[in-house]
């Protein structure tokens, strides 16, 4: 994080950074999750909690409110009668807000191809990391989380999704 | 028991997975009720009170069909005459095309007799039934599945509304003739739902194809062999594909590149495989 480290004498060190990455360092580190399961990937995100994977070690604590949530994971098959429901949860959470399409059912309906199924979840909010598998292992989910933080950390910390941000690797 | 018949698989895949899509099983024979002790005087007792239109036993099973007005009060003399106090499932099936209505049946299990009974009842389109939720309490979720999934009416029924699909759902999925992508509602359900139906141009249709991947959409496809960065516009100027490169080849000590040819298989060694 830091750019450069100054030390005056015998006091403490200091360190010089810029605002979009101390801001972009809190953010990516305390990625707090809106408890979304939805189906059997749902299980594999409660194992991702719980104590062999441990996701609080990445600063990712499960909140069951959108409003003290960022990130939402979006575990199992999304339903064209709870579309809504995820939309005004969406809504719901303040910015900044990510979202994680959790599972082949998240991304494209997955197997179910029949009437009642939502065809992939972004048709009905922003998806910002696709994570394939059916159901992904804890561990996929912990690399999505670690892909997430590091899309953060390039993003320009003011970010607004109405305005078209240049992107960078 | 034979063998399966055997069919050729050269192209299994890419057939269609259910080839004869009207094929109708083959019935399992049916015996008479009195080969069966309990069931024959239970049919004795049933034809004393009620008209029985038919009666058989399949596969160890009692089935009787019954007029579609008399449900309510046969199920009340199952339960409390003959013991068969418990409602296990009750649904439809859709016998529209073929004979213009609905097959209503009802799954009773007597733990005294450690028997069960399948009531069957014909119910014409457009008729109605009466409930059996006073009777059997699991009637009135089972009930409203079918009033949700076949849009039979039931009568008198205390809380008559759809239980799985959402209230301002069109058409009864269950219905042999309903689409299983769904009809035109179905497919923008969400859509006109959330966004209104201004946004079908914008969001497009459903991509029904799971396999399906766009080369050019580089926000959620990634490219092999040439990677850009996410976003980047590259329906006019494609990148030229970038050179394999392997870590190898930078002098690893000791480590080489297995440089081993190809080799492209011919259509019988393919399928020989």
């Amino acid at each position: 994080m830091a750019q450069h480290q100054v030390k005056f004498g015998n006091g403490l060190p200091v360190a010089l950074t810029t605002v979009d990455k101390i801001v972009n360092w809190g953010r990516s580190n305390s990625l707090w999750a809106l408890t979304y399961g939805l189906a059997c990937c749902g299980i594999e995100m409660m194992a991702s909690g719980a104590s062999r994977y441990d996701f609080d070690r990445f600063g990712t604590i499960f909140r069951a409110s959108p409003r003290q949530a960022e990130v939402m994971v979006i575990a199992g098959t999304l339903t064209k009668k709870h579309a809504e429901f995820i939309r005004r949860l969406y809504d719901q959470m303040a910015e900044p807000k990510w979202v994680i399409s959790m599972g082949s059912c998240a991304n494209t309906g997955g197997m179910f191809n029949t009437y009642s199924i939502v065809q992939g979840a972004d048709r009905v909010i922003p998806v910002d990391l696709y994570l394939p598998g059916c159901a992904p292992r804890p561990e996929t989910l912990q690399y999505a989380v670690m892909m997430l933080q590091k899309k953060i950390r390039r993003e320009p910390a003011n970010r607004n999704r109405n305005i078209p941000q240049k992107r960078f690797i | 028991m034979s063998m399966r018949e055997y069919k050729p698989k050269d192209n299994v895949q890419a057939r269609a997975y259910y080839t004869d899509r009207f094929y109708v099983a083959p019935q399992l024979s049916k015996l008479s009720p009195n080969s069966d002790e309990i069931y024959n005087l239970d049919v004795i007792k049933l034809k004393e009170n009620f008209e029985i239109l038919d009666a058989y036993i399949q596969k160890d099973e009692l089935v009787i069909y019954i007029n579609s007005f008399d449900n309510l009060k046969i199920l009340k003399f199952l339960r409390d005459d003959l013991t068969y106090g418990f409602l296990m499932e009750m649904s439809a099936v859709d016998f529209l095309a073929k004979r213009d209505g609905f097959e209503i049946f009802y799954e009773m299990l007597s733990q005294v007799k450690r028997k069960r009974i399948r009531v069957k009842t014909f119910l014409k389109k457009g008729l109605t039934i009466e409930t059996v939720e006073n009777l059997f309490r699991s009637a009135n979720f089972a009930e409203r599945e079918m009033f949700d999934m076949f849009g039979i009416q039931v009568n008198n029924h205390s809380f008559l509304k759809r239980i799985m699909m959402p209230d301002d759902w069109h058409g009864n999925p269950l219905l042999k003739t309903y689409p299983l992508q769904g009809d035109e509602s179905a497919q923008w359900y969400e859509v006109d739902k959330i966004f209104g139906k201004d946004a079908r141009e914008i969001i497009g249709p459903e991509i029904r194809d799971s396999a399906r991947v766009d080369r050019y959409d580089t926000e959620r496809f990634s490219r092999l062999g040439h990677e850009v960065s996410k976003g980047t516009d590259i329906y006019k100027s494609e990148p030229s594909n970038t050179a394999v490169q392997f870590q190898e080849k930078g002098g690893v000590f000791l480590i080489k590149n297995l440089n081993k040819p190809q080799k492209i298989l011919t259509e019988k060694e393919r399928r020989d495989r």
